[in-house]
């Protein structure tokens, strides 16, 4: 469990710059609860007040009902941390890095070898290899063993995924998946907009303030406007055409789409705007009438 | 026929008994967007590395804006251009600064720096942060910037390794609004990029899986041959079969 209430914390030599601007929200226990957004939103801020490495200037916050102030101690028992910046060390094994971790916390891997092993059993091969050798799909791996040693119930995750190939990503959540079950309760950060329907719950976050926090699919189908996957050839064509679309709110690209935001219910609309797209020299046109995604919704956000 | 501006055959790099790129074989046109996809650990930053210059294959050969990779390494380097997440632009500089720096390094004159460098500022209507630190600017503008600095001697081809990485949705559409505009000019732009929307957005990719170029084609053909709806299937059919667990 874990609650922030209106954190504030700037940098600066005159406090200038603003990076967690009033922000305030609470994740359940066992739940999957994503900070979703772009770097430099206060993604990593938030991440350090919460697991007792910054002090917020005001607001106040708790972590299975520790202060993050008062009961840094007790917190520091009880989280997982795996920062986004990688933090073993390089010049230890993979083996020793995990055993260093183990003691410090005075546990071995032996005690809590159970809820690593899934993970773990990836890196046995490899254990006897400094962890600065390590690609990043394994770094990463092992950092995560490395935060569950002291079977914490609450983990922090910091942009686990940033830079790494969409099939490591996947097999990533899958794991996550799976310590959810077993009842831990997930920070995670990710600037990928595609992991948020992966969450129970996500709050997209831009310079600092929460945009909105709900769940994935309601976040989708609370999108005030109507939209549409468009696709014709060529693409270059179809993009300045709709940029042009008299009644456009906004169109850009999205993967083989372009996407069309309109304001209200039109009758007979996508024959329309077929029409007007082939008098503008596009061919193969294509038009379908789309739910919004997160990475929509993020973009109305930020318009 | 298409012009061919990088050009490989059966090139190869080995570590020891490791082979990190294995023959691999393929073109790349002028004014391309050229998409270089594969797993962590497929190889790809190895032939990067090859393709500009830093390190030398172990066999096959290569020419990259028809120079040797071999031999001509100093002219390769002259004639692209490189931006990474990574390493871009010196933060303690200003905007004006860091052109006049990279213009410099090319060995630009004077004139052409301030030309190129007051169009640039007009372009992207950056008036007001053109004398400002780079670091103080938003990581959106910074990669914008980056890109402005990696084709600002006018290189035949750009390469771009992860240049989209962690910037905001919007940003990244803006920033493949400059890719096109770089295409259209005629440079050819050779991306990697985790997100599998953006390589819909290249003209062919390529896909990596062990050290070899497991698929070459357009978007809509790799879409068709796979017998899927998106790059993201493609991407995960090849990759999940790689043995290399990198």
């Amino acid at each position: 469990m874990i609650t922030a209430n209106n954190l504030v914390k700037t940098y600066g030599k005159h406090r200038e710059i603003l990076a967690v601007n009033n922000v305030s929200f609470s994740v359940k226990k066992g739940e999957i609860f994503g900070l979703i957004g772009p770097d430099g939103s206060g993604k990593t801020s938030i991440f350090r007040i919460l697991t007792t490495l910054l002090l917020p200037e005001s607001g106040s916050a708790t972590v299975e009902g520790f202060d993050v102030i008062k009961d840094y101690k007790q917190i520091r028992n009880t989280v997982g941390y795996m920062p986004g910046k990688f933090s073993l060390y390089q010049d230890l094994s993979v083996e020793e890095n995990l055993n260093f971790f183990a003691t410090v916390f005075e546990t071995t891997v032996q005690k809590n070898y159970d809820l690593i092993k899934d993970i773990y059993v990836q890196l046995e091969p490899f254990k006897k290899r400094r962890a600065g050798k390590l690609s990043g799909g394994m770094k990463q791996k092992l950092a995560l063993c490395c935060a569950l040693i002291h079977k914490p119930t609450v983990l922090f995750l910091d942009e686990p995924t940033t830079g790494v190939d969409p099939v490591s990503r996947k097999e990533f959540w899958e794991m996550l998946k799976r310590l959810q079950a077993q009842g831990i309760t997930i920070l995670v950060s990710t600037p990928y907009m595609d992991e948020a329907s992966l969450c129970d719950r996500i709050a997209l976050i831009q310079t600092g303030k929460i945009l909105s926090i709900d769940k994935p699919a309601n976040i989708s189908s609370s999108f005030p406007d109507r939209i549409f996957a468009v696709k014709a050839k060529p693409m270059s064509g179809l993009l300045k055409a709709l940029s042009k679309f008299p009644d456009a709110v906004t169109s850009y690209a999205f993967g083989e789409y372009a996407h069309l935001v309109i304001k209200k219910e039109q009758p007979d609309f996508e024959n329309n705007l077929k029409k007007y797209l082939e008098n503008e020299g596009l061919e193969n046109v294509v038009i379908k009438q789309i739910q919004a995604s997160i990475e929509d919704c993020f973009i109305k956000l930020l318009k | 026929m298409q012009e061919a501006v990088i050009k490989t055959d059966k090139l190869t790099k080995r570590f020891g008994d490791f082979i990190a790129v294995n023959e691999i074989t393929f073109e790349v046109y002028k004014g391309e967007i050229f998409g270089f996809l594969g797993a962590n650990g497929a190889g790809k930053t190895t032939a990067m590395r090859m393709l500009t210059g830093l390190s030398a294959p172990t066999s096959g050969t290569a020419s990259v804006a028809g120079f040797d990779v071999y031999k001509q390494t100093e002219n390769i380097k002259k004639n692209i251009g490189y931006m990474s997440q990574k390493f871009s632009l010196y933060e303690d500089l200003t905007v004006v600064e860091n052109f006049e720096f990279y213009g410099g390094i090319y060995g630009l004159s004077k004139k052409q720096i301030k030309n190129k460098s007051d169009a640039l500022i007009e372009g992207l209507k950056l008036q007001k942060e053109a004398k400002k630190l780079v670091i103080d600017l938003p990581l959106g503008w910074k990669q914008k910037l980056a890109f402005s600095v990696a084709i600002f001697h006018d290189p035949k081809i750009v390469f771009l390794d992860e240049p989209t990485g962690g910037v905001d949705p919007l940003a990244r559409r803006q920033f493949w609004d400059l890719i096109y505009t770089a295409s259209e000019k005629g440079i050819t732009v050779f991306v990697t990029t985790h997100y599998m929307d953006e390589a819909e957005y290249c003209n062919r990719i390529s896909i990596m899986v062990d050290g070899k170029i497991a698929a070459l084609d357009s978007p809509e053909n790799l879409k068709k041959q796979f017998n899927v709806q998106s790059m993201d299937e493609v991407f995960y059919q090849l990759a999940r079969g790689a043995k290399r667990s990198e």
